[in-house]
C-alpha cells in the first residue's frame, strides 16, 4: 500500500501527460500521413493556444473565451496550411518543412512580442482547477479528466476517420496523393480538415496542459510538441493508435525516470527510448512498413 | 581546349580574390578597433559558414538528414575548452568550482582543435553505426535525439570532474590568445577565423568534387541505383557523417574560441534549426550558398536589425517599435525568403565566373540579385 | 513579384544598416551609461525590473556633472535574451555605442558570458544583483553591488535549520543555470555545516511539470522546499506544491523577491520566504515617488508585472545608476579607463544601504540580508527580521 501511495503521484501525472501529449502527437501524425511533413509549428500552435486563452480570459468570461480559444486556434492552424505550406505543394519536401521552421519562429517571436518576454498565469478554471485526494495522493482534477477526455476524443476521431465521407476521402489521400486527387477528391480541402482537427485537438490539450502547468511563456510550445513529436514516430507516424499508445508511454515514462532522481535525464531517456525503438522496428511501433520500388 | 584555359583563369581569378580579402580583412583588422559589432558578427559569421557547410555536405551533397550537428558542435566546444585550459586554472578554485578536475593535461590551440574535430568524429563515427541504417524522416529525428542525450550526458553531475557539470567553462584560450607562430604578436582574431574556416571548407569542396563526393551525390539521388553502381552505401554515408561531424566539431571550437565561456545549454535544438535554416536559406547543395546566407542571417539576427528593439526609434507617436519587435521582422523576412524563394539564394548554383563575366557583359539583360548579391559580400568561392 | 520583393528586401536592410551607422555616436556633451539586461527569456520578468530602476533614476537625474561640465546621460539598453550565446554580441552592441560604464545583468550566467567583451574592450561593468562569485572572480573589469552567494546560502541555511528548526531540505536547481546551480551548492554546504541533510535534484530546461519533484520531496520527508529559481518555474513549483497539498515552506532566494511570485502565491496555503537586498517601505520616500513613477506610465507598470510593489532588483537598479554616477564624477572624466580606476574608491549611500566594494574582485561589501515573507492574504511581503553575518 505504502509503495502504491509513493509512486500513484508519478503515475497519476504520467497519465495525465501523456494523455495531454497524445492530444498533440495527434495533430503531427495526422498530417505526417498525408503532406509526409512534420509539422515543426505545431507545438507552437499549441502555446498560441495558451496565449488566446490568456489574453482573451482577460476581457470576457469564461464560457465565452473557451469556445473562442477553440476557435480561434482552428482558424490560426487553418490559415497556417494556406498561407505557408499550400504554396509550397510542388516543392521539394524540405522547403515545407523549413517553412514550418519558420512559421514556428514566427509564432514564437509573435508571442515574445505581444507577452514583451514575460511568463504569463494562465487563468484557473472552476472545477478542472480544483484539487481532488485520490488513494492518499492529492492532485488537480484536471490530472483525473485528462486521460477520460482523450479517450472519447480519439475514439470520436477514429470514428469520424473511418465512417464519414470526409474521413474516407482523408483515408484515400494518404494512402495515395495523386490517385486520390485523380479520383476527384478535393485534396485541399482533405488537407484544410487535417489541420483544423488537429488544431483543435492541441486547442483542448492546451486547456488541459495549462491547467495543470499554469505558466505560459512564448517557449512553452518548443518541448512538448518535440516529446509529442516523438510520441508520434515511437507509435509509427501516420498511425492515430500509435500517437496515442506512444504518448502514453512517454508520458509515464518520463514521469517514473524523474521519480526515480534521474531527473538529469529526464528529457535524454525520452529520445533514447525512441532510438531504441527505431532500431529495432525503423517505422515505429504500428507504422506501415515502407517498401522500396526498384 | 578553351575549357581548360577558362578554368584555370577561374582558378587564379578565386585564388585572387580570396587572397584580396584576406588582405583587405587585415588591413582592417590593423586599423580599425578591434571591439567593432562588425568583427564580432564577422567571426560568429564566418564560424557558422562552416558548421552550415559541414551540415550541406550532409543534407545536400549526400542527401542524409541529419539534426546533430549541434551535439557534435557541443562535443568540439567541450574538448577544446578542456584541452586548452591551462593547467592552474584547471587546478584552482575559478572554474571547477564544485569538482575536482580530473583532465591533467593542457594543450596548445591547434592539437585542441584538432582533437575537437578528431572527437565529434569519433561519436560519430558510434553514433553512425546504428543510426544511418534508418531512412529520411527517422534519420532526423534519431540525430536529433542523440544530439539532445549527449547535451544531457555532458550537464551529468556524475561527469563533472570532466566538464564541470552544468557549469560554465572559461579561462581556456580564446581568440585573443591566438599568437604568430614563433612570435609572441597576437594574431587578428578574425582573419585567425576566416583562415581556419577557409581552409576546412576548402577540403570540404575538394572532397566533394572527389570521387568520393561523386559517390555522395549519387546516394543523394537515387540510393538503389547508387547500389547498382557498386557503390557501398554504408560505408559512403559513415563516411559523409563522420567527416560532416569532424568539421562541426571544429567549428564548435572556433564558437568556444569566439564565445570566451561555454555551457552545455547553449546547444538545443533551436541552433540545429537556425543552422538549417542557413542551410536552406543559402540553397541546398551550394557551398557559396551557405556561406552567404550564414552572414546574412547572423547580421540580421545580432545587429542590423537591433534598432528596431529600440522604442526612442518610434516615429508618428506609433507604439510598435520595442522589445521583441527585430525578431518579428526577422522572422518575417525568413518566411519571406523560403516562401517566395524556396529555392535558396543561390539554388544549387556555384558561384561562378562565368555567371559574373556574363552580368558584366549585360548587366541589365541579366538583371540577377542574386548573383550580385554573392560578389558583393563574399568576393569568391572555389 | 519577385524582383519587387528582393528588392524592398534589400532596402530594408541598406536603412538598418544606416540606422545601425548613425546611431552608437556619443557626442562630445552626452555621456552613455550601457544597460545589458534581459527583456526576453527566462529571466526577462526580472530584468525588466531592473531596467525600470535604472528608467526611474535616469527620470530623477538626467544630467550629471563631471569635471565641471554638464552632461547628459544617454542610457542603452540592450536586450541579451537570458541566453549566454546571445551575451556576447549583445556586449558587442554595448561598446559600440561606445558606453562609459556598464550596469547589469540579472542572471549570473549572461553576466559571466559578457564579461570578457567588456574586458577587452576596457569598459568596467557593475553587476547589479548577479550574485554568483564567477562574475567578478578574474575579471578586473566586472564589479558588483550586491551580496554573494555563498553569504546567500550561508543565511538561508541558518534561516532553515534555525528559524525553521528543519533538519532535511529539497534542493531544487536549473540544470545549467549558474546562479540557482551555485546557490544551491552554498546552500548544501552550510546546512549540511550545520548538521542537516539535503536531496539535491535538478530539472532540465523547458521542463514545466513539477509534479514529480514536490512528490519526491514529499516523499523524502523534508521539511523545507529550496528553489532559487526563475521565477517563471517558480509560479509552477508554488502551483504545483498547493495543488498536491504540501506542507513545507518554501525557501529562495533574491529572484523571488518579485510581484510575479506573489501573484501566484495569493490566496493559497503556502508559506513563502525569501532573502532579498532591499525591502519595501525601508525608504518611504523613495518607495512612494517610484510607485507615482511606475503608475503613471502603462509600460512600467507592465514591465513591472503589472503592479506597483517595489522590488529589491528594482532598487538595487536605481543605485546602481547613482553608483555609476558617482564613479564617473570622482573620476572627473567619461573615458571608460578612468571611470574603471576610481570605481574601487567609490562610495555612495543608496536606498539599499552604504555601498563600497572590496579591495579584492570589486565585490560589494555588504553583510546584510533582509529577509521577507509573502502574506498570501493581501499578496504583499512582510518584512521579517534582517540577517547579519560576518
Amino acid at each position: 500500500m505504502s509503495f502504491l501511495q509513493n509512486s500513484l503521484p508519478y503515475i497519476l501525472a504520467g497519465i495525465s501527460v501523456g494523455g495531454q501529449y497524445a492530444l498533440i502527437a495527434i495533430g503531427y501524425t495526422m498530417v505526417y500521413g498525408i503532406l509526409r511533413l512534420i509539422n515543426f509549428a505545431h507545438g507552437d500552435v499549441f502555446m498560441a493556444a495558451g496565449m488566446f486563452m490568456v489574453f482573451l480570459s482577460a476581457s470576457l468570461p469564461l464560457g465565452v473565451a473557451v469556445p473562442l480559444v477553440l476557435l480561434l486556434t482552428v482558424l490560426l492552424g487553418f490559415l497556417i496550411e494556406r498561407a505557408a505550406y499550400k504554396p509550397l505543394r510542388s516543392a521539394p519536401r524540405m522547403s515545407v518543412m523549413i517553412s514550418a521552421i519558420g512559421v514556428s519562429y514566427l509564432l514564437q517571436n509573435c508571442a515574445l512580442y505581444f507577452t514583451g518576454g514575460l511568463a504569463k498565469v494562465y487563468p484557473q478554471l472552476p472545477w478542472l482547477s480544483d484539487t481532488v485526494t485520490i488513494l492518499g495522493a492529492v492532485t488537480k482534477r484536471v490530472t483525473l479528466i485528462t486521460p477520460i477526455l482523450t479517450l472519447v476524443l480519439v475514439i470520436g476521431l477514429s470514428l469520424f476517420i473511418r465512417y464519414t465521407k470526409v474521413g474516407m476521402a482523408m483515408r484515400a489521400v494518404s494512402k495515395d496523393f495523386e490517385t486520390a486527387r485523380l479520383m476527384g477528391i478535393k485534396v485541399n480541402s482533405v488537407i484544410s480538415t487535417t489541420f483544423i482537427i488537429g488544431s483543435l485537438l492541441a486547442a483542448v490539450g492546451s486547456l488541459l496542459y495549462f491547467t495543470n502547468y499554469a505558466s505560459v511563456t512564448p517557449t512553452s510550445g518548443g518541448m512538448p510538441g518535440l516529446k509529442c513529436f516523438v510520441a508520434a514516430v515511437f507509435g509509427g507516424i501516420g498511425s492515430i493508435p500509435g500517437a496515442v499508445i506512444g504518448a502514453f508511454i512517454i508520458g509515464i515514462c518520463e514521469n517514473i525516470i524523474k521519480g526515480l532522481g534521474w531527473t538529469t535525464f529526464s528529457d535524454a531517456f525520452t529520445f533514447a527510448l525512441l532510438i531504441v525503438i527505431l532500431l529495432v522496428k525503423p517505422t515505429g511501433l504500428f507504422g506501415e512498413k515502407a517498401t522500396d520500388k526498384v | 581546349m578553351d575549357l581548360r584555359k577558362d578554368k584555370k583563369k577561374d582558378a587564379l581569378c578565386t585564388a585572387v580574390a580570396l587572397t584580396g580579402m584576406l588582405v583587405v580583412l587585415l588591413i582592417m583588422e590593423l586599423t580599425m578597433k578591434s571591439t567593432s559589432i562588425l568583427f564580432t558578427v564577422l567571426k560568429k559569421g564566418v564560424i557558422y559558414a562552416l558548421v552550415a557547410v559541414s551540415m550541406n555536405l550532409l543534407n545536400g551533397f549526400t542527401g542524409l538528414f541529419s539534426l546533430g550537428q549541434a551535439g557534435f558542435m557541443l562535443i568540439g566546444a567541450y574538448t577544446y575548452s578542456i584541452l586548452s585550459m591551462p593547467i592552474s586554472v584547471k587546478m584552482g578554485e575559478s572554474v571547477y568550482k564544485y569538482y575536482d578536475c580530473a583532465i591533467g593535461i593542457e594543450l596548445g590551440i591547434f592539437p585542441s582543435l584538432i582533437l575537437a574535430g578528431v572527437i565529434a568524429a569519433v561519436f560519430a563515427a558510434l553514433i553512425g553505426l546504428p543510426v544511418l541504417r534508418l531512412k529520411s524522416d527517422y534519420l532526423a529525428i534519431a540525430t536529433l535525439g542523440f544530439a539532445e542525450i549527449l547535451r544531457a550526458f555532458f550537464q551529468w553531475d556524475a561527469m563533472g570532474p570532466v566538464t564541470n557539470g552544468a557549469n560554465v567553462l572559461r579561462q581556456y584560450k580564446d581568440l585573443t590568445k591566438v599568437k604568430i607562430p614563433f612570435t609572441n604578436i597576437p594574431f587578428p582574431p578574425t582573419l585567425f577565423c576566416f583562415l581556419v574556416s577557409g581552409i576546412c571548407i576548402a577540403i570540404i569542396v575538394l572532397l566533394i568534387n572527389s570521387s568520393y563526393g561523386r559517390a555522395f551525390k549519387a546516394i543523394r539521388d537515387d540510393e538503389i541505383a547508387a547500389e547498382a553502381m557498386g557503390i557501398n552505401l554504408f560505408k559512403h554515408k559513415e563516411m559523409s557523417f563522420v567527416i560532416s561531424s569532424f568539421f562541426a566539431g571544429i567549428s564548435g571550437a572556433m564558437l568556444a574560441m569566439f564565445q570566451y565561456t561555454i555551457q552545455a545549454a547553449q546547444f538545443k535544438t533551436a541552433m540545429t534549426y537556425e543552422i538549417l535554416l542557413i542551410v536552406v536559406i543559402g540553397g541546398i547543395g551550394s557551398v557559396t550558398g551557405s556561406c552567404i546566407a550564414s552572414f546574412l542571417f547572423i547580421a540580421c539576427n545580432e545587429w542590423w536589425l537591433r534598432f528596431l528593439d529600440e522604442s526612442s526609434n518610434n516615429i508618428l507617436g506609433l507604439n510598435i517599435l520595442r522589445s521583441g519587435f527585430r525578431k518579428v521582422v526577422f522572422s518575417i523576412i525568413i518566411m519571406i525568403i523560403v516562401l517566395f524563394f524556396s529555392k535558396g539564394i543561390m539554388g544549387e548554383r556555384e558561384f561562378s565566373w562565368a555567371r559574373v563575366r556574363a552580368f558584366f557583359r549585360d548587366p541589365f539583360g541579366a538583371r540577377s540579385r542574386k548573383a550580385r548579391k554573392a560578389a558583393a559580400s563574399e568576393g569568391g568561392e572555389p | 513579384m519577385k524582383k519587387v520583393l528582393a528588392l524592398v528586401l534589400a532596402c530594408v536592410m541598406v536603412f538598418a544598416l544606416a540606422a545601425c551607422g548613425g546611431s552608437g555616436k556619443s557626442s562630445a556633451d552626452t555621456v552613455t551609461i550601457g544597460v545589458f539586461e534581459p527583456a526576453s527569456g527566462d529571466n526577462g520578468a526580472g530584468g525588466k525590473q531592473e531596467t525600470l530602476g535604472v528608467q526611474y533614476a535616469n527620470s530623477v537625474q538626467p544630467t550629471v556633472e563631471i569635471g565641471g561640465k554638464t552632461y547628459n546621460v544617454v542610457v542603452k539598453y540592450v536586450d541579451n535574451e537570458s541566453s549566454n550565446d546571445k551575451a556576447p554580441s549583445a556586449a558587442a552592441e554595448l561598446v559600440n555605442a561606445g558606453c562609459s560604464i556598464v550596469l547589469g545583468s540579472y542572471g549570473s550566467g549572461v553576466s559571466i558570458a559578457g564579461g570578457p567583451t567588456f574586458e577587452a574592450a576596457g569598459i568596467p561593468a557593475v553587476g547589479i544583483t548577479c550574485t554568483n562569485p564567477q562574475v567578478t572572480e578574474g575579471n578586473t573589469y566586472y564589479f558588483r553591488i550586491c551580496f554573494l552567494d555563498p553569504f546567500q546560502g550561508t543565511v538561508l541555511a541558518n534561516y532553515a535549520f534555525n528559524e525553521l528548526g528543519v533538519t532535511k531540505a529539497y534542493c531544487l536547481n536549473k540544470l545549467g543555470d549558474d546562479y540557482s546551480g551555485g546557490l544551491v551548492k552554498y546552500f548544501i554546504d552550510a546546512f549540511e555545516g550545520l548538521g542537516g541533510e539535503c536531496v539535491h535534484e535538478e530539472f532540465p530546461d523547458g521542463n514545466s511539470d513539477f509534479t514529480s519533484y514536490v512528490a519526491n520531496a514529499k516523499a523524502a520527508d523534508c521539511g523545507v522546499f529550496f528553489s532559487p529559481v526563475s521565477t517563471e518555474a517558480a509560479q509552477l513549483i508554488i502551483d504545483q506544491v498547493v495543488a498536491q497539498g504540501a506542507s513545507f515552506p518554501l525557501l529562495a532566494g533574491d529572484t523571488w523577491d518579485s510581484n510575479v511570485i506573489l501573484q501566484a502565491a495569493k490566496g493559497k496555503d503556502v508559506q513563502v520566504t525569501v532573502t532579498t537586498f532591499y525591502p519595501e517601505g525601508a525608504d518611504a520616500n523613495f518607495d512612494s515617488s517610484i510607485k507615482a513613477w511606475i503608475n503613471g506610465d502603462s509600460t512600467n507598470l507592465a514591465n513591472n508585472g503589472g503592479d506597483d510593489t517595489v522590488a529589491a532588483v528594482t532598487a538595487m537598479g536605481y543605485d546602481a545608476y547613482f553608483f555609476a554616477l558617482a564613479a564617473m564624477q570622482k573620476a572627473g572624466s567619461t573615458e571608460p579607463a578612468k571611470v574603471m580606476a576610481a570605481l574601487w574608491d567609490t562610495e555612495i549611500n543608496g536606498v539599499t544601504g552604504p555601498i563600497a566594494l572590496d579591495k579584492t574582485n570589486g565585490d560589494a561589501i555588504r553583510n546584510t540580508a533582509f529577509v521577507k515573507q509573502a502574506d498570501t492574504a493581501t499578496g504583499t511581503w512582510i518584512a521579517l527580521d534582517p540577517v547579519t553575518v560576518g
